[in-house]
């Protein structure tokens, strides 16, 4: 019992990096994306759209296993599986991410554009000193959902065989023809959740300072 | 000299024409109102001044530099320069909700100007006194009325030393009670010869307070003369239909 709790605390550190390198990554290229969505020319939000309406159109899973595997079948050659899942996860996250990034953004009344860009504020300084911030405040609520949901979709990588959590639990579960290993494991991915919530909170709270 | 310069300006979105080949200037030191029924081009005649409207065609100088030549802009950096010597107050104030009401009026200072912190901080603090705010300044916009609101947008565009401050209907927003707070305001600003253009609703404080009127309606100039004059003895006969139909409903 003792042995299969380490093992699975190991494993929970795969899925810890997964998910914090995925935010890493998608939340900055999400802000690209995002921009590139809003963009006025067509050679740039067109293309954008395509990939927004692919990620959000297929499986994760479908995801993970394409991008695995298109690079052996297109070029014979392989790479390391735990690259692979943050490159499909961040890709699909972003897309999620962009289209709250994009919401938050567009629901900054022009007003506050207006403002900035009669005080003589660069639109550099505009976006990131006057929109974003308030951008942040805004999208908050569903920015803990899609964090919530990429805690638990870690749990996907185990397709190409990443031994992440939920791997190492089904395998116990295996070898000791019990479920309790996996349902140890949903009180990992609870755990985890409970902790991600309460700092989405605190962030709320912070931020309650203004309306 | 004169602090902005409008030559035949004018502004179309497709087929309606907002403005309609427009010639004036504000003198340095005078208070222009601008009045007008509701959609006649007013605001759209201060937006295109500010450059948040592009004009069709037309001449727009500021201080001596032409931001608008015969129709096309001024390069970015002048048109930024220029910009600068022009403060806006809008209807609805747009203030920052994430800054304090210091941060409000400094944060224009430091940014564009480069102004020191401290520097910026006196400005501000000096002209949130004078605004009669002086216990705000570490309030949030949120916390304050829209009158209050409105006397820091004043502050937070006096903050970066305009050569004359635009106003766009400043009190329509607000009621009444709070209305003649930021008429006083606008009043004890002309008293020190603040440049400054009014569009506004106020008759009797536009009678009162500027130099000079300008009734606009239908993307034109109908009328324009010394303020007092045009209000109480209007000579075009769309003026007075307009002053006429004006002093009935303010009577309801």
């Amino acid at each position: 019992m003792v042995k299969m709790l380490g093992t699975m605390l190991e494993a929970s550190v795969v899925s810890l990096e997964l998910f914090a390198l995925t935010l890493l990554f998608a939340v900055p290229l999400a802000l690209l994306v995002a921009l590139g969505r809003m963009s006025a020319s067509r050679l740039v939000s067109i293309p954008i759209h395509v990939y927004i309406l692919v990620m959000r159109g297929t499986p994760l899973i479908l995801q993970i296993i394409f991008v695995y595997f298109a690079p052996y079948y297109l070029f014979e050659a392989s790479y390391d599986r735990f690259t692979a899942v943050i490159v499909a996860f961040t890709l699909n996250y972003a897309a999620y991410f962009a289209e709250i990034f994009r919401g938050g953004i567009q629901s900054i009344p022009r007003g506050q554009h207006e403002a900035a860009k009669v005080l003589g504020f660069t639109r550099a300084d505009t976006f990131f000193r006057i929109v974003l911030p308030q951008v942040v405040k805004r999208i908050l609520p569903a920015s803990a959902n899609e964090v919530i949901t990429l805690v638990k979709d870690t749990a996907l990588a185990q397709t190409i065989g990443v031994a992440e959590l939920f791997r190492v639990a089904q395998n116990a579960s295996a070898r000791q023809f019990s479920t309790t290993p996996i349902f140890i494991a949903g009180v990992f991915y609870f755990v985890a959740n409970w902790a991600v919530s309460e700092l989405f909170l605190r962030a709320e709270r912070k931020l309650a300072y203004y309306s | 000299m004169d602090v902005v310069t409008v030559e035949h300006l004018s502004k179309s979105y497709g087929d309606l024409r907002v403005i309609s080949d427009i010639s004036f200037s504000v003198h340095q030191g005078e208070v222009l109102a601008i009045i007008g029924p509701s959609g006649s081009g007013k605001s759209t005649l201060l937006r295109a001044i500010t450059h948040l409207e592009t004009a069709t065609s037309g001449t727009i100088a500021i201080c001596g530099t032409r931001i608008l030549d015969s129709g096309v802009y001024a390069d970015a950096a002048t048109l930024r320069s220029a910009l600068l010597k022009l403060g806006l107050v809008f209807q609805d104030f747009n203030l920052f909700p994430h800054f304090s009401v210091l941060r409000n009026v400094t944060e224009a200072q430091v940014r564009v100007l480069r102004r020191g912190k401290a520097e910026a901080r006196e400005v501000a603090l000096a002209l949130l006194e004078k605004m009669g705010l002086a216990g705000k300044a570490s309030a949030y916009p949120c916390e304050l009325s829209g009158g209050q609101k409105q006397r820091v947008s004043i502050a937070r565009a006096l903050a970066l030393d305009p050569q004359v401050l635009l106003f766009d209907e400043p009190t329509s927003a607000l009621d009444p009670e709070l209305t003649g707070e930021i008429l006083k305001v606008i009043r004890n600003l002309a008293a020190e010869k603040m440049t400054m253009v009014v569009v506004t609703h106020e008759m009797g404080f536009a009678r009162d307070v500027a130099d000079r009127a300008m009734l606009i309606d239908a993307g034109v100039i109908v009328e324009e003369g010394p303020a007092r004059e045009l209000i109480d003895n209007p000579r075009n006969e769309r003026t007075r239909a307009f002053l006429k139909r004006f002093s009935q409903t303010s009577q309801l």
